[in-house]
């Protein structure tokens, strides 16, 4: 029997709102099924399940209170074990008077978040009201508030995420101009002889040598959790998605290291698409061993990254312009690509991180071997 | 095909993808992907959508030529016939 | 402009809300065990029956059932009888006649036969006449639709209550404590009859809402004082009438307090105080901030012994104990 939890969508994230249950209890699932959907400060998410069996009974229902990250939301038997009929999640109740309740419901308190000073640590109309005066007054969202105001959110989310990184990480930085020369014209001629609809985006070339070139330096494709370094084993890249209206998303492009360039094209498409559209999955957001930036649309040279935290590293992708390039005592013109390697110095040092960069580099001087 | 009609179009493409653009605003020399921040991959996706519209193929090495509403026009202006 | 007022008992407040009644509407008499020459066994009527007379003033036999049924009788002939039992304990033998005639003409007529009777009975413990004197059973008559229940506590509603208790079409049982029948205090001299539809906030506070009646509404205002040398403002509501419930008032306050203990001298199980505590509960859940509790008589046949029948009862102390923990935690 497995529990199956209130995820955490990212180290940011502290609790979540269950939206909806894609099954019941009784109902089959296997590995990847999707059963719920959960709203964060950032989004909607599409919630997998990661072991395979029958739903138990649904301890949690959908809002309007906030779950918080790790909280036993059902349980999945495996085989032909039965679901436990009598589970309760009593444990996990918050002990609090119903009048102290609705008003940290009214002023979106959550009540996870509150301490008990009454009898057994029940949380009483004083503990909300204490809370009250010391938090500035908080507008009251308009209409009903089933869905959290996106915008704020992220921020507040992207705001937690990058301050814990800069407060923990001790960043060091590392970048190097590529001479694309030989990637773009490869591309170009590859390009050419095919539609509009499957021609290939310059960025998928550098995607591409990330994974290769994490198969090489593995130490890069990991978190650092609980003060140690852990290897992941499948190369999953985080790719910076900026939003429209503001806001940023880095879900995951899976196993990048075995797609063909016309899949990670589609792959990639399919996750600009659906990330815009706030149909990510929740493993989507979690499972990245590294992230890469892209920014070089906005005519930026050089990006000097934020790793996300629990990742190790974060890879930053500026313009590819062309630059006066000196080989062989000769000075001519070529498509430069600076690209930078922001890394954690628990987790790595220096050294590592050149190599990598290295092996990106040499990587993309053989584009046919992407 | 007037050039009014593919200007149309090519409004409609780029609504679909700034939703809040005012094309009133927009000056037909400015650089609509800066104007409209709109990424290489959704340029991409407008093109292709103005290939499924129009039936016009534009060649990469075209890309770097659309940079305004004038060249846009002008340019599908002048392959639409 | 001060208000007139005289110094009055408990006792002396009813004799004159009797005495006005007998006075304004010569329909209205008094029949009961000893109500006449012997003065009322609590004295309440002394005086009456050679102010009134013998018609007006009627000594019965012992035999509750039967001078109930008379005052039925009565009632459906056009008087206004005032029937006195003794103690509550004793309105057993007349509870068929209460409940099975007085509480359903109005329904098995179809609407034709008002039963305009109104019935006074001592009620409650603390005067150590033991197991068959002592009991608090009006939660239980409270229970029953087709009459009124009124618990006047207060000597202007012992004064004023009686008369629009005989000017209601239907039955009303007024449940006079035994033991506030000494108790003295100022009366406005004017004072009169008096609403009966409505509870009383008779002390504010924001902290919580001590809900009573009757004798133990005294105990909790005493309880009030006292907590409020603490800083724990209590608000007391006199419920007044037991039947129907003006639920309003006390909902009200605990919406304001947060907080209700209900002081009730019943016994617990299957109390008035448990029907109270059931309407908070359905009707004013999400302001509750700790659970309604309840202090009620000790669940046994109340005893004879003094300290032990102080045990069995409420008690202020008790009151202010339940108040702090409530408070405090």
């Amino acid at each position: 029997m497995a529990d199956f939890i209130m995820p955490s969508l990212g180290a940011d994230m502290k609790e979540g709102l269950l939206v909806a249950w894609r099954v019941k209890p009784g109902d089959q699932v296997k590995h990847g099924d999707i059963i719920a959907e959960i709203e964060t400060q950032k989004g909607l998410f599409e919630i997998e399940v990661f072991s395979t069996g029958v739903v138990g009974p649904l301890l949690v229902n959908p809002g309007p209170d906030k779950v918080p990250v790790g909280t036993v939301m059902t349980t999945i038997s495996a085989g032909d074990e039965l679901p436990s009929p009598a589970r309760t999640s009593s444990e996990k109740r918050i002990n609090i008077s119903p009048a102290a309740r609705r008003l940290a419901d009214e002023n979106h308190i959550s009540i996870y978040d509150l301490k008990g000073s009454g009898p057994d640590g029940v949380i009483g109309l004083a503990d909300v009201e204490r809370v009250l005066t010391l938090a500035p007054p908080v507008a009251a969202p308009e209409v009903v508030k089933q869905t959290t105001d996106f915008k704020t959110g992220m921020r507040d989310a992207i705001a937690a995420a990058m301050s814990l990184s800069n407060r923990e990480i001790p960043h060091y930085y590392l970048a190097s101009d590529i001479d694309m020369s030989c990637a773009l014209d490869w591309l170009e001629e590859r390009n050419r002889q095919r539609s509009i609809r499957e021609r290939l985006l310059p960025v998928v070339l550098p995607l591409k040598a990330v994974a290769l070139a994490l198969k090489k330096v593995p130490q890069l494709n990991a978190h650092w959790v609980d003060g140690k370094i852990q290897l992941k084993k499948d190369v999953h890249i985080g790719f910076a998605i900026s939003l429209r209206g503001g806001g940023l998303l880095t879900p995951a492009l899976h196993n990048v290291d075995q797609l063909s360039l016309d899949q990670l094209m589609a792959a990639l498409s399919d996750l600009i698409t659906r990330t815009r559209a706030g149909k990510l999955r929740g493993s989507e957001m979690t499972d990245a061993g590294i992230t890469v930036t892209s920014l070089g649309d906005l005519g930026v040279r050089t990006v000097f990254g934020v790793i996300y935290p629990p990742q190790v590293g974060l890879v930053g992708l500026g313009r590819i312009a062309e630059q006066p390039w000196v080989e062989q005592g000769a000075v001519s013109a070529r498509p430069v690509l600076t690209a930078t390697l922001a890394a954690d110095h628990r987790a790595s040092d220096g050294h590592l991180g050149a190599q990598f960069l290295d092996a990106f580099t040499r990587i993309l001087q053989e584009p046919a071997k992407l | 095909m007037k050039a009014m009609d593919i200007r149309k179009i090519i409004e409609t493409g780029l609504a679909s993808i700034a939703p809040e653009a005012d094309f009133d605003e927009l000056s037909p020399t400015e650089n609509i992907r800066e104007e409209l921040d709109i990424d290489s991959f959704d340029f991409l996706n407008f093109l292709i959508g103005l290939n499924e519209k129009l039936g016009i193929d534009i060649p990469e090495a075209d890309y770097e030529k659309l940079v305004s509403m004038n060249d846009l026009v002008n340019y599908l202006d002048e392959r639409t016939g | 402009m001060a208000e007139q007022t005289r110094t009055i008992t408990y006792r002396d407040a009813v004799k004159e809300g009797l005495r006005e009644a007998l006075q304004k509407d010569e329909r209205v008499f008094l029949m009961g065990e000893d109500v006449g020459r012997y003065g009322g066994c609590f004295a309440v009527s002394g005086g009456l029956l050679d102010e009134f007379g013998p018609d007006r003033i009627r000594d019965t036999p012992l035999s509750e059932s039967t001078f109930t049924g008379a005052g039925i009788g009565a009632a459906l002939g056009g008087m206004r009888p005032i029937v006195e039992i003794m103690t509550v304990n004793f309105s057993l033998l007349a509870l068929d006649q209460i409940m099975n005639n007085a509480a359903t003409y109005l329904h098995m007529s179809g609407g034709l036969f008002n039963v305009p009777l109104v019935i006074r009975m001592a009620t409650g413990g603390g005067k150590q006449l033991a197991a068959q004197h002592s009991h608090s059973l009006e939660g239980w008559y409270a229970h029953i639709p087709g009459i009124k229940v009124l618990s006047p506590a207060t000597l202007e509603d012992a004064r004023g209550m009686l008369w629009t208790a005989l000017a209601d079409p239907d039955p009303v049982l007024i449940f006079e404590p035994a033991v506030l029948y000494p108790m003295a205090g100022e009366l406005a001299a004017d004072a009169g009859a008096v609403e009966i539809d409505q509870a009383k906030i008779l002390r504010e506070g924001r902290d919580l809402t001590l809900i009573s009646y009757g004798s133990c509404l005294h105990k909790c205002l005493e309880a009030a004082m006292s907590l409020a040398e603490e800083g724990i403002a209590t608000e007391v509501i006199d419920l007044r009438t037991l039947r129907p419930l003006d639920e309003t008032c006390f909902l009200n306050s605990v919406a304001k307090t947060h907080r209700a203990l209900i002081v009730d001298e019943g016994w617990r199980s299957g109390s008035l105080a448990a029907e109270i505590s059931a309407r908070i509960m359905e009707q004013a859940f999400y302001q509750l901030d700790a659970p309604v509790e309840r202090i009620c008589s000790a669940e046994v046949p109340m005893p004879y012994a003094r300290h032990m029948e102080e045990a069995a009862l409420p008690q202020v102390m008790t009151i202010v104990e339940t108040v702090r923990r409530m408070v405090h935690g």
